[in-house]
Protein backbone atom coordinates (compact mmCIF):
# COMPACT_ATOMS: atom_id res chain seq x y z
CA UNK A 1 0.00 0.00 0.00
CA UNK A 2 2.79 2.36 1.00
CA UNK A 3 4.65 1.55 -2.20
CA UNK A 4 1.57 2.44 -4.21
CA UNK A 5 1.34 5.86 -2.55
CA UNK A 6 5.06 6.44 -2.96
CA UNK A 7 4.91 5.65 -6.65
CA UNK A 8 1.91 7.97 -7.06
CA UNK A 9 3.82 10.71 -5.25
CA UNK A 10 6.87 10.40 -7.48
CA UNK A 11 4.66 10.28 -10.55
CA UNK A 12 2.76 13.43 -9.61
CA UNK A 13 5.91 15.37 -8.71
CA UNK A 14 8.18 14.47 -11.63
CA UNK A 15 6.60 12.43 -14.41
CA UNK A 16 3.25 14.21 -14.61
CA UNK A 17 4.45 17.60 -13.48
CA UNK A 18 1.47 19.98 -13.49
CA UNK A 19 3.35 22.91 -14.98
CA UNK A 20 5.78 21.28 -17.38
CA UNK A 21 3.80 18.27 -18.62
CA UNK A 22 0.24 19.62 -18.60
CA UNK A 23 0.83 23.39 -18.85
CA UNK A 24 -1.39 24.05 -15.85
CA UNK A 25 -1.10 27.21 -13.80
CA UNK A 26 0.81 28.82 -16.64
CA UNK A 27 -0.47 32.36 -16.10
CA UNK A 28 0.96 32.75 -12.63
CA UNK A 29 3.86 30.50 -13.62
CA UNK A 30 5.01 33.07 -16.17
CA UNK A 31 3.89 36.19 -14.34
CA UNK A 32 5.25 35.50 -10.83
CA UNK A 33 8.54 33.84 -11.76
CA UNK A 34 10.64 37.01 -11.83
CA UNK A 35 12.10 36.48 -8.35
CA UNK A 36 12.91 33.22 -6.54
CA UNK A 37 11.58 34.36 -3.16
CA UNK A 38 8.09 35.32 -4.36
CA UNK A 39 7.80 32.29 -6.58
CA UNK A 40 8.67 29.96 -3.68
CA UNK A 41 5.99 31.70 -1.58
CA UNK A 42 3.42 31.12 -4.30
CA UNK A 43 4.61 27.53 -4.66
CA UNK A 44 3.97 26.79 -0.99
CA UNK A 45 0.52 28.36 -1.20
CA UNK A 46 -0.25 26.10 -4.18
CA UNK A 47 0.94 22.97 -2.30
CA UNK A 48 -1.24 23.91 0.63
CA UNK A 49 -4.39 24.63 -1.34
CA UNK A 50 -4.00 21.56 -3.60
CA UNK A 51 -3.50 19.24 -0.61
CA UNK A 52 -6.72 20.57 0.92
CA UNK A 53 -9.02 20.98 -2.10
CA UNK A 54 -8.34 17.76 -4.02
CA UNK A 55 -9.44 15.48 -1.13
CA UNK A 56 -12.45 17.69 -0.38
CA UNK A 57 -13.57 17.62 -4.00
CA UNK A 58 -13.00 13.86 -3.88
CA UNK A 59 -15.46 13.59 -0.98
CA UNK A 60 -17.93 15.87 -2.77
CA UNK A 61 -17.73 13.79 -5.92
CA UNK A 62 -17.97 10.42 -4.13
CA UNK A 63 -20.85 11.34 -1.83
CA UNK A 64 -22.87 13.95 -3.71
CA UNK A 65 -22.26 14.09 -7.43
CA UNK A 66 -21.54 10.74 -9.08
CA UNK A 67 -24.29 8.44 -10.22
CA UNK A 68 -25.92 6.71 -7.25
CA UNK A 69 -23.92 8.77 -4.77
CA UNK A 70 -27.05 10.22 -3.19
CA UNK A 71 -28.48 6.83 -2.21
CA UNK A 72 -27.30 7.37 1.36
CA UNK A 73 -30.07 9.98 1.73
CA UNK A 74 -32.87 7.80 0.38
CA UNK A 75 -32.78 4.62 -1.73
CA UNK A 76 -35.04 6.21 -4.35
CA UNK A 77 -32.26 8.66 -5.24
CA UNK A 78 -29.99 5.85 -6.45
CA UNK A 79 -30.33 6.80 -10.16
CA UNK A 80 -29.60 10.49 -9.72
CA UNK A 81 -26.48 11.54 -11.60
CA UNK A 82 -25.33 15.05 -10.78
CA UNK A 83 -21.84 14.77 -12.27
CA UNK A 84 -22.64 17.43 -14.90
CA UNK A 85 -22.65 19.93 -12.03
CA UNK A 86 -19.00 19.05 -11.40
CA UNK A 87 -17.27 22.17 -12.73
CA UNK A 88 -19.53 24.53 -10.82
CA UNK A 89 -19.17 22.56 -7.59
CA UNK A 90 -15.40 22.18 -7.77
CA UNK A 91 -14.75 25.83 -8.49
CA UNK A 92 -17.17 26.76 -5.69
CA UNK A 93 -15.39 24.43 -3.27
CA UNK A 94 -12.03 25.83 -4.28
CA UNK A 95 -13.13 29.46 -3.88
CA UNK A 96 -14.71 28.70 -0.50
CA UNK A 97 -11.70 26.69 0.71
CA UNK A 98 -9.27 29.41 -0.29
CA UNK A 99 -11.36 31.89 1.68
CA UNK A 100 -11.48 29.62 4.75
CA UNK A 101 -7.78 28.82 4.56
CA UNK A 102 -7.04 32.52 4.33
CA UNK A 103 -9.12 33.36 7.41
CA UNK A 104 -7.72 30.44 9.43
CA UNK A 105 -4.15 31.37 8.63
CA UNK A 106 -4.82 35.01 9.43
CA UNK A 107 -6.21 34.02 12.84
CA UNK A 108 -3.82 31.24 13.90
CA UNK A 109 -0.62 31.40 11.80
CA UNK A 110 -0.12 35.09 11.03
CA UNK A 111 3.52 34.53 10.01
CA UNK A 112 2.53 32.22 7.17
CA UNK A 113 -0.37 34.50 6.28
CA UNK A 114 1.79 37.57 5.81
CA UNK A 115 4.40 35.63 3.86
CA UNK A 116 1.85 34.23 1.42
CA UNK A 117 0.20 37.65 1.10
CA UNK A 118 -1.78 38.31 -2.04
CA UNK A 119 -1.06 34.89 -3.52
CA UNK A 120 -3.70 33.05 -1.53
CA UNK A 121 -6.76 34.77 -3.07
CA UNK A 122 -5.15 34.61 -6.54
CA UNK A 123 -4.86 30.87 -6.27
CA UNK A 124 -8.62 30.39 -6.58
CA UNK A 125 -8.30 31.01 -10.31
CA UNK A 126 -5.04 29.11 -10.82
CA UNK A 127 -5.73 26.36 -13.34
CA UNK A 128 -3.41 23.93 -11.56
CA UNK A 129 -5.85 23.81 -8.63
CA UNK A 130 -8.96 23.10 -10.70
CA UNK A 131 -6.89 20.81 -12.91
CA UNK A 132 -5.91 18.77 -9.85
CA UNK A 133 -9.55 18.17 -8.98
CA UNK A 134 -10.52 17.35 -12.56
CA UNK A 135 -7.66 14.85 -12.95
CA UNK A 136 -8.66 13.29 -9.63
CA UNK A 137 -12.18 12.66 -10.96
CA UNK A 138 -11.02 11.49 -14.36
CA UNK A 139 -8.55 8.97 -12.93
CA UNK A 140 -10.97 7.98 -10.12
CA UNK A 141 -8.56 8.27 -7.20
CA UNK A 142 -9.81 7.32 -3.73
CA UNK A 143 -9.48 9.58 -0.70
CA UNK A 144 -5.95 8.54 0.30
CA UNK A 145 -4.70 8.71 -3.27
CA UNK A 146 -6.15 12.18 -3.74
CA UNK A 147 -4.31 13.49 -0.66
CA UNK A 148 -1.02 12.13 -2.04
CA UNK A 149 -1.81 13.31 -5.57
CA UNK A 150 -2.76 16.84 -4.42
CA UNK A 151 0.38 17.17 -2.32
CA UNK A 152 2.65 15.74 -5.01
CA UNK A 153 1.26 17.96 -7.76
CA UNK A 154 1.81 20.99 -5.56
CA UNK A 155 5.43 20.02 -4.86
CA UNK A 156 6.03 19.48 -8.57
CA UNK A 157 4.61 22.89 -9.37
CA UNK A 158 6.81 24.52 -6.71
CA UNK A 159 9.92 22.82 -8.12
CA UNK A 160 9.09 24.01 -11.62
CA UNK A 161 8.40 27.63 -10.72
CA UNK A 162 11.40 27.92 -8.40
CA UNK A 163 13.65 26.52 -11.16
CA UNK A 164 12.26 28.91 -13.76
CA UNK A 165 12.62 31.90 -11.42
CA UNK A 166 16.26 31.02 -10.73
CA UNK A 167 16.96 30.80 -14.46
CA UNK A 168 15.20 34.12 -15.13
CA UNK A 169 17.24 35.88 -12.44
CA UNK A 170 20.37 34.81 -14.34
CA UNK A 171 18.88 35.70 -17.72
CA UNK A 172 18.81 39.35 -16.77
CA UNK A 173 22.56 39.56 -17.38
CA UNK A 174 22.36 38.06 -20.84
CA UNK A 175 22.20 39.84 -24.16
CA UNK A 176 18.90 38.59 -25.59
CA UNK A 177 17.52 39.83 -28.95
CA UNK A 178 15.05 42.68 -28.34
CA UNK A 179 11.98 40.85 -29.58
CA UNK A 180 12.63 37.79 -27.44
CA UNK A 181 13.23 39.70 -24.22
CA UNK A 182 10.80 38.98 -21.41
CA UNK A 183 7.97 36.69 -22.45
CA UNK A 184 9.53 35.15 -25.55
CA UNK A 185 12.67 33.82 -23.91
CA UNK A 186 10.65 32.70 -20.89
CA UNK A 187 8.57 30.46 -23.14
CA UNK A 188 11.67 28.95 -24.72
CA UNK A 189 13.31 28.37 -21.33
CA UNK A 190 10.11 26.73 -20.09
CA UNK A 191 10.18 24.46 -23.13
CA UNK A 192 13.76 23.43 -22.39
CA UNK A 193 12.83 22.74 -18.76
CA UNK A 194 9.92 20.62 -19.95
CA UNK A 195 12.31 18.56 -22.07
CA UNK A 196 14.52 18.07 -19.02
CA UNK A 197 11.53 16.86 -17.01
CA UNK A 198 10.62 14.42 -19.76
CA UNK A 199 13.61 12.30 -18.81
CA UNK A 200 11.61 11.24 -15.75
CA UNK A 201 9.02 9.56 -17.97
CA UNK A 202 8.58 5.88 -17.32
CA UNK A 203 10.14 5.91 -13.85
CA UNK A 204 8.29 3.45 -11.61
CA UNK A 205 8.97 2.73 -7.97
CA UNK B 1 -19.86 49.52 -37.02
CA UNK B 2 -18.11 52.55 -35.55
CA UNK B 3 -14.42 52.86 -34.82
CA UNK B 4 -14.57 51.92 -31.12
CA UNK B 5 -16.45 48.71 -31.83
CA UNK B 6 -14.05 47.80 -34.59
CA UNK B 7 -11.13 48.34 -32.24
CA UNK B 8 -12.76 46.11 -29.64
CA UNK B 9 -13.08 43.38 -32.26
CA UNK B 10 -9.81 43.69 -34.16
CA UNK B 11 -7.24 44.91 -31.65
CA UNK B 12 -6.80 41.55 -29.92
CA UNK B 13 -5.61 39.92 -33.15
CA UNK B 14 -2.16 41.47 -33.23
CA UNK B 15 -1.82 44.76 -31.35
CA UNK B 16 -3.16 43.43 -28.09
CA UNK B 17 -3.07 39.67 -28.56
CA UNK B 18 -4.20 37.92 -25.36
CA UNK B 19 -1.33 35.42 -25.42
CA UNK B 20 1.53 37.43 -26.89
CA UNK B 21 0.82 40.83 -25.36
CA UNK B 22 -1.43 40.40 -22.32
CA UNK B 23 0.07 37.07 -21.13
CA UNK B 24 -3.39 35.63 -20.53
CA UNK B 25 -4.78 32.17 -21.02
CA UNK B 26 -1.71 30.12 -21.75
CA UNK B 27 -2.88 27.73 -19.08
CA UNK B 28 -5.33 25.29 -20.39
CA UNK B 29 -5.03 24.90 -24.07
CA UNK B 30 -1.46 24.19 -25.10
CA UNK B 31 -1.73 20.50 -24.43
CA UNK B 32 -4.51 20.21 -27.01
CA UNK B 33 -2.52 21.59 -29.94
CA UNK B 34 -0.85 18.37 -31.13
CA UNK B 35 -3.53 18.11 -33.81
CA UNK B 36 -5.68 20.57 -35.69
CA UNK B 37 -9.13 19.12 -34.97
CA UNK B 38 -8.99 19.39 -31.17
CA UNK B 39 -7.35 22.82 -31.46
CA UNK B 40 -10.15 24.14 -33.64
CA UNK B 41 -12.84 22.69 -31.38
CA UNK B 42 -11.12 24.17 -28.34
CA UNK B 43 -10.95 27.57 -30.04
CA UNK B 44 -14.64 27.48 -30.96
CA UNK B 45 -15.54 26.57 -27.38
CA UNK B 46 -13.39 29.34 -25.98
CA UNK B 47 -14.74 32.01 -28.37
CA UNK B 48 -18.31 31.04 -27.46
CA UNK B 49 -17.62 31.11 -23.72
CA UNK B 50 -15.70 34.40 -23.80
CA UNK B 51 -18.28 36.19 -25.91
CA UNK B 52 -21.30 34.95 -23.93
CA UNK B 53 -19.69 35.53 -20.54
CA UNK B 54 -18.72 39.05 -21.56
CA UNK B 55 -22.30 39.77 -22.61
CA UNK B 56 -23.78 38.32 -19.40
CA UNK B 57 -21.32 40.09 -17.12
CA UNK B 58 -21.81 43.34 -18.98
CA UNK B 59 -25.60 43.14 -18.69
CA UNK B 60 -25.56 42.70 -14.92
CA UNK B 61 -22.56 44.94 -14.24
CA UNK B 62 -24.64 47.71 -12.66
CA UNK B 63 -26.54 45.42 -10.29
CA UNK B 64 -23.70 43.36 -8.79
CA UNK B 65 -21.98 44.68 -5.65
CA UNK B 66 -18.22 44.95 -6.16
CA UNK B 67 -17.42 42.69 -3.21
CA UNK B 68 -19.06 39.59 -4.69
CA UNK B 69 -18.41 40.20 -8.39
CA UNK B 70 -15.66 37.57 -8.70
CA UNK B 71 -17.87 34.76 -7.46
CA UNK B 72 -20.73 35.96 -9.69
CA UNK B 73 -18.41 36.00 -12.70
CA UNK B 74 -17.08 32.55 -11.84
CA UNK B 75 -20.61 31.17 -11.58
CA UNK B 76 -21.60 32.60 -14.96
CA UNK B 77 -18.44 31.26 -16.60
CA UNK B 78 -18.76 27.84 -14.97
CA UNK B 79 -22.39 27.52 -16.14
CA UNK B 80 -21.42 28.44 -19.70
CA UNK B 81 -18.58 25.92 -19.64
CA UNK B 82 -20.93 23.20 -18.39
CA UNK B 83 -23.24 23.92 -21.35
CA UNK B 84 -20.29 23.81 -23.76
CA UNK B 85 -19.06 20.56 -22.27
CA UNK B 86 -22.49 18.94 -22.54
CA UNK B 87 -22.82 20.07 -26.18
CA UNK B 88 -19.37 18.67 -27.02
CA UNK B 89 -20.18 15.38 -25.28
CA UNK B 90 -23.45 15.10 -27.18
CA UNK B 91 -22.27 15.98 -30.69
CA UNK B 92 -18.49 15.53 -30.80
CA UNK B 93 -17.86 12.73 -28.34
CA UNK B 94 -14.45 11.64 -29.69
CA UNK B 95 -12.99 15.13 -29.61
CA UNK B 96 -14.50 15.68 -26.18
CA UNK B 97 -12.67 12.57 -24.91
CA UNK B 98 -9.44 13.84 -26.44
CA UNK B 99 -9.77 17.25 -24.80
CA UNK B 100 -10.50 15.51 -21.45
CA UNK B 101 -10.11 17.95 -18.55
CA UNK B 102 -9.13 20.86 -20.74
CA UNK B 103 -12.71 21.83 -21.56
CA UNK B 104 -13.38 22.22 -17.86
CA UNK B 105 -10.26 24.29 -17.49
CA UNK B 106 -11.77 27.02 -19.69
CA UNK B 107 -13.32 28.16 -16.39
CA UNK B 108 -9.94 29.13 -15.01
CA UNK B 109 -8.63 30.33 -18.36
CA UNK B 110 -7.48 33.82 -17.52
CA UNK B 111 -8.75 35.24 -20.82
CA UNK B 112 -12.39 34.66 -19.92
CA UNK B 113 -12.04 35.99 -16.39
CA UNK B 114 -9.63 38.74 -17.41
CA UNK B 115 -11.86 40.14 -20.14
CA UNK B 116 -14.94 39.96 -17.93
CA UNK B 117 -13.11 41.89 -15.25
CA UNK B 118 -11.16 44.31 -17.43
CA UNK B 119 -13.62 45.04 -20.24
CA UNK B 120 -17.17 43.83 -19.62
CA UNK B 121 -17.43 45.49 -16.21
CA UNK B 122 -17.00 48.93 -17.86
CA UNK B 123 -18.66 48.55 -21.25
CA UNK B 124 -22.07 47.85 -22.76
CA UNK B 125 -23.18 44.37 -23.88
CA UNK B 126 -22.68 44.83 -27.65
CA UNK B 127 -19.13 46.11 -27.37
CA UNK B 128 -18.32 43.47 -24.75
CA UNK B 129 -19.60 40.83 -27.14
CA UNK B 130 -17.25 42.09 -29.84
CA UNK B 131 -14.39 42.22 -27.36
CA UNK B 132 -15.11 38.62 -26.35
CA UNK B 133 -15.14 37.45 -29.98
CA UNK B 134 -11.97 39.43 -30.72
CA UNK B 135 -10.03 38.09 -27.76
CA UNK B 136 -11.24 34.55 -28.33
CA UNK B 137 -10.17 34.84 -31.95
CA UNK B 138 -6.79 36.35 -31.09
CA UNK B 139 -6.20 33.40 -28.82
CA UNK B 140 -7.43 30.97 -31.47
CA UNK B 141 -4.99 32.48 -33.97
CA UNK B 142 -2.06 31.46 -31.76
CA UNK B 143 -3.51 28.02 -31.02
CA UNK B 144 -4.16 27.31 -34.69
CA UNK B 145 -0.68 28.42 -35.73
CA UNK B 146 0.80 26.15 -33.07
CA UNK B 147 -1.51 23.28 -33.98
CA UNK B 148 -0.76 23.71 -37.69
CA UNK B 149 3.00 23.40 -37.27
CA UNK B 150 2.82 20.63 -34.70
CA UNK B 151 0.54 18.41 -36.75
CA UNK B 152 2.11 19.18 -40.13
CA UNK B 153 5.76 18.77 -39.12
CA UNK B 154 5.19 16.26 -36.32
CA UNK B 155 3.00 13.79 -38.19
CA UNK B 156 2.84 15.06 -41.77
CA UNK B 157 -0.92 15.49 -41.45
CA UNK B 158 -3.47 18.30 -41.35
CA UNK B 159 -6.93 17.70 -39.85
CA UNK B 160 -6.02 14.01 -39.81
CA UNK B 161 -5.44 13.91 -43.60
CA UNK B 162 -1.97 12.84 -44.76
CA UNK B 163 -0.28 15.79 -46.51
CA UNK B 164 3.33 14.64 -46.56
CA UNK B 165 4.13 11.02 -47.42
CA UNK B 166 5.89 9.55 -44.39
CA UNK B 167 9.27 7.87 -44.87
CA UNK B 168 8.05 4.85 -42.93
CA UNK B 169 5.34 4.28 -45.53
CA UNK B 170 7.55 4.71 -48.58
CA UNK B 171 7.29 8.50 -48.84
CA UNK B 172 9.92 11.18 -48.39
CA UNK B 173 9.05 12.96 -45.12
CA UNK B 174 10.73 11.94 -41.86
CA UNK B 175 8.41 13.24 -39.09
CA UNK B 176 9.99 15.41 -36.42
CA UNK B 177 9.19 13.64 -33.16
CA UNK B 178 9.95 16.69 -31.03
CA UNK B 179 6.87 18.49 -32.33
CA UNK B 180 4.56 15.80 -31.03
CA UNK B 181 5.91 16.30 -27.52
CA UNK B 182 4.59 18.93 -25.14
CA UNK B 183 7.67 21.24 -24.98
CA UNK B 184 7.52 22.08 -28.69
CA UNK B 185 4.41 24.20 -28.05
CA UNK B 186 6.52 26.50 -25.89
CA UNK B 187 9.15 26.87 -28.59
CA UNK B 188 6.59 27.66 -31.27
CA UNK B 189 4.88 30.26 -29.08
CA UNK B 190 8.23 31.78 -28.12
CA UNK B 191 9.11 32.11 -31.80
CA UNK B 192 5.61 33.42 -32.59
CA UNK B 193 6.07 36.15 -29.99
CA UNK B 194 9.48 36.97 -31.41
CA UNK B 195 8.04 37.29 -34.90
CA UNK B 196 5.14 39.42 -33.70
CA UNK B 197 7.44 41.74 -31.79
CA UNK B 198 9.87 42.04 -34.66
CA UNK B 199 6.91 43.15 -36.78
CA UNK B 200 5.40 45.45 -34.11
CA UNK B 201 8.34 46.86 -32.10
CA UNK B 202 5.95 48.68 -29.73
CA UNK B 203 5.29 45.37 -27.96
CA UNK B 204 8.94 44.82 -26.98
CA UNK B 205 9.45 44.61 -23.20
CA UNK B 206 12.16 46.53 -21.42
CA UNK B 207 13.70 44.37 -18.73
Amino acid sequence: MLEHYLSLLVRSIFVENMALAFFLGMCSFLAVSRKVSTSVGLGFAVIFVLTVTVPINNLVYMHLLRQGALSWIHPSLADVDLSFLGFLTYIGTIAAMVQIVEMTLDRYVPVLYTSLGVFLPLIAVNCAILGGSLFMVERSYDLGESVVFGFGSGVGWLLAIAGLAAIRERLRYNNIPAGLRGLGITFIVTGLMAIAFMTFAGIQL
Amino acid sequence: MNRKSREALLDPFFNNNPIAAQVLGICSALAVTTQMIPSVVMCAALIAVTALSNVSVSMIRNYVPASIRIIVQLTIIASLVIITDQILKAFLFDVSKQLSVFVGLIITNCIVMGRAEAFAMQNGPWRSFLDGIGNGAGYSLVLIVVGFFRELLGAGRLFGVQVFELAGEGGWYVPNGLLVLAPSAFFIIGLFIWGLRAWKPLLVEED
